[in-house]
């Protein structure tokens, strides 16, 4: 009930605020195909399919499961996602806040957009476990809200209506989904000098310099995305496959070779997923490669990197203190990142680090970990 | 399958798979074209630094061991690996042994060529008496392999002028060190390869692998082969030569004649071009200091290795480099001469004179 009262209130929003609403401070403009453009209808379709439970084997689980509002769009403090009978796959759910400003999707950019993404965790076995998107197709074209808005939307019924709807509608949801004006912004854009506290504004500083964050974790000139959409080994995770990389390299592109999906193959099987981005590109460069993720909203995500393995946030700045070590005498992979390297950081700079990353929570957002805890 | 057709067909496979990236498994799946295919991999200038005891520079060793784990990658497996040189920096046991411990996780047997670095401490008596002899000949799958240190100079730099090895080894470290010296391949090593080629019919591809480049770039940087002409001669006689250097730490090719020439990426850190051959005086500021990097954050960009297809007796040159996309420097059967697959938009007429 509260989902769906949720799902009004926001479907009415957007029946009274114009679709070409300004971005909030300290993004761009939100990157719109153009042959998927936006409108309210779209848009509140989008949601409704978002959460609909029955697009999974169970008729338990939604993408909502995983990506959860009150959770900032994941599903913190899990580790790993749970899909269907609690089955665990091998990453954490990254948030859907901001995502459309994205240039790949998936923690390996195996695809390219919004609309690519949203189709494949409906098939995945430990997600929501169809065995193929018909049983969507025959819900979206016999439920009566459904056909109507599909009508309404895309002018399709019946056998019209394709998951290319299903997944745009989807897609023009998650549009919708971005948060500026955190105190960084208001700080840092807006030029309000007391909008960050002492301790963020010193943490801005190593951030931009001795912690040499920035360099991945991007700010630009008018707005901050906080990511340079690449992928980098940070050492995280890649010890379980260290030994057997050429082994499982080598196996995994013979069986890409003969036709495994890449998406299940990442989820399902732990030393596969560590593969990371090599598993979509193929790149000797790209062995154990993950995309960077924004830090927007970050203190509201825990856990943190691809799988989920550092707690805190005070847990991540030493592990890069350590140049992308847990303990300092850990070892250290041969295909991690010539970015990573220890760091010299003095007495404060680490609680002012965490401070500032505390400082990129969105309003919409501020108090949503509370609510939940 | 014809090889143009196969290259042909690897232009169009990168132009459809975004951003050229190749999955190079598939393509030697795919093209195998006899038994007689095959790939060597290319690993080069790790400069290998101690700084002391067991501390050695951090930024290198991760070049050459990444380079190490990404060839233990390839699929199907090369024949074997060449090293090109300057293995270490100043030509110390610590840093030739760190070095060859390094290169001791690869999976394949390596060939190794005598850097400058490698030798000028002390003439390369350690490096030899590791690694066996500087200079050799051997066949494989068809193709006439010939190993030469090319950075040799003349006696009487090497023995008349310092007061020791250390000394003589830090002057011939600098790149553009006013002391220095050309290299050379020299007479003796020039009347052995005469001799070994001498048995070699003339239509066996040769592959020639040397430290410095067998053709004249720039001198003021010693990239740079003395008696680069006289070498070129005796490769004249053969339809199919390739040399393959290092030393340069950039990607260059040229076709002079019938020789192709191609470089390796360092693993340790990328040079910049040369100015070379202004007829106007250059106001750039001298270069006296070392740049080590391209991007300050991602230290191994602009480094990298490559591997070698030799299927066609003319090899084709695919670089893997670390934060970038790969890059394919291929022979081109209608323009006679080596070229980048997909930066083609400017071509460069080839260098046929210095």
């Amino acid at each position: 009930m509260k989902k769906f009262a949720s799902w009004a209130v926001f479907s009415l929003l957007w029946l009274v605020v114009p679709v070409s609403v300004a971005e909030p401070l300290g993004l761009p403009p939100v990157p719109v195909p153009a042959d998927n453009p936006q409108s309210p209808e779209k848009i509140a379709l989008g949601d409704k399919l978002f959460h609909d439970t029955r697009f999974s084997a169970t008729g338990e689980v939604s993408c909502a499961t995983c990506h959860d509002r009150g959770k900032v769009f994941t599903d913190s403090p899990l580790r790993v996602s749970e899909g269907i009978n609690k089955l665990t796959g091998t990453r954490n759910a990254p948030t859907v806040v901001n995502a459309a400003y994205m240039t790949s999707m998936f923690w390996d950019g195996r695809e390219p957009d919004l609309e690519g993404q949203s189709g494949q965790p409906f098939l995945n076995p430990v997600e929501m476990a169809l065995p193929d998107h018909q049983p969507i197709l025959d819900i979206v074209r016999k439920d009566p809200d459904y056909v109507a808005a599909f009508k309404t939307v895309f002018g399709k019924s019946g056998d019209q209506v394709t998951m290319k709807e299903v997944k745009q509608a989807i897609a023009s949801f998650e549009r919708t989904l971005v948060s500026g004006d955190s105190p960084f912004d208001r700080y840092y854009f807006g030029g309000e000098t007391d909008a960050m506290s002492a301790a963020a504004i010193r943490g801005l500083e190593v951030f931009l310099n001795r912690g040499r964050c920035v360099s991945c974790h991007t700010i630009s000139q008018n707005y901050a995305l906080f990511t340079d959409n690449r992928f980098h080994n940070l050492n995280v995770g890649f010890e379980r496959i260290g030994k057997d990389v050429t082994e499982l390299a080598n196996a995994f592109s013979a069986a890409k070779a003969t036709g495994t999906d890449v998406d299940i193959a990442v989820l399902t099987n732990k030393n596969t997923s560590e593969l990371g981005r090599f598993a979509v590109d193929d790149q000797w460069t790209s062995m154990g490669g993950f995309k960077t993720p924004t830090l927007r909203n970050i203190e509201k995500t825990a856990p943190y990197m691809h799988d989920g393995s550092l707690k805190t946030l005070k847990d991540v700045v030493d592990f890069y203190i350590n140049g992308g070590r847990v303990k300092e005498t850990d070892p250290v992979n041969a295909f991690q990142s010539g970015g990573i390297r220890q760091l010299d950081f003095t007495g404060r700079d680490k609680s002012d680090l965490v401070a500032f990353m505390k400082a990129l929570t969105s309003p919409d957002y501020a108090s949503e970990g509370e609510k939940t805890q | 399958m014809t090889d143009s057709s196969r290259r042909t067909f690897i232009k169009g496979a990168g132009t459809l798979l975004a951003g050229g990236l190749l999955p190079v498994s598939l393509v030697e799946l795919v093209f195998a074209k006899t038994s007689d295919n095959f790939t060597f991999a290319y690993i080069s200038d790790s400069h290998i630094q101690q700084i002391s005891g067991n501390e050695f520079v951090r930024n290198f060793d991760r070049g050459l061991i990444r380079a190490v784990a990404e060839c233990n990658l390839m699929d199907p497996k090369p024949d074997f690996v060449i090293y090109g040189g300057d293995l270490a920096q100043l030509g110390s046991k610590p840093e030739i042994d760190h070095g060859l411990e390094i290169m001791s996780a690869l999976n394949y047997k390596t060939h190794y060529v005598m850097g400058e670095h490698d030798y000028y401490l002390d003439l390369g008596e350690y490096w030899e008496s590791q690694l066996g002899p500087q200079h050799y000949s051997f066949d494989h799958k068809g193709v006439h392999f010939v190993i030469l240190n090319s950075i040799l100079t003349y006696d009487d730099w090497t023995h008349n002028r310092w007061s020791s090895g250390e000394e003589r080894m830090g002057v011939m470290a600098g790149l553009d060190n006013p002391n220095g010296s050309p290299f050379m391949v020299g007479d003796a090593q020039r009347v052995w390869l005469k001799k070994d080629l001498d048995k070699v019919s003339k239509d066996t591809p040769l592959v020639v692998l040397s430290h410095s480049p067998l053709q004249k770039i720039y001198k003021g940087w010693n990239f740079w082969t003395e008696d680069a002409e006289q070498i070129q001669a005796l490769l004249k006689p053969f339809n199919k030569v390739n040399v393959l250097y290092g030393h340069v730490h950039q990607i260059q090719y040229n076709q002079i004649g019938n020789i192709s020439f191609n470089s390796a990426m360092a693993t340790a850190w990328p040079w910049p071009y040369p100015s070379s051959f202004l007829k106007s005086a250059s106001h750039v500021p001298k270069l006296t200091v070392k740049m080590n990097r391209a991007d300050p954050f991602f230290e191994r960009d602009a480094t990298g290795w490559q591997f070698i297809d030799v299927n066609s007796g003319n090899v084709d040159v695919q670089y893997s480099l670390t934060d970038n996309k790969p890059r394919t420097v291929a022979f081109s059967d209608k323009k006679k001469q080596p070229q980048d697959t997909q930066y083609q938009d400017k071509t460069i007429p080839p260098q046929e004179h210095y």
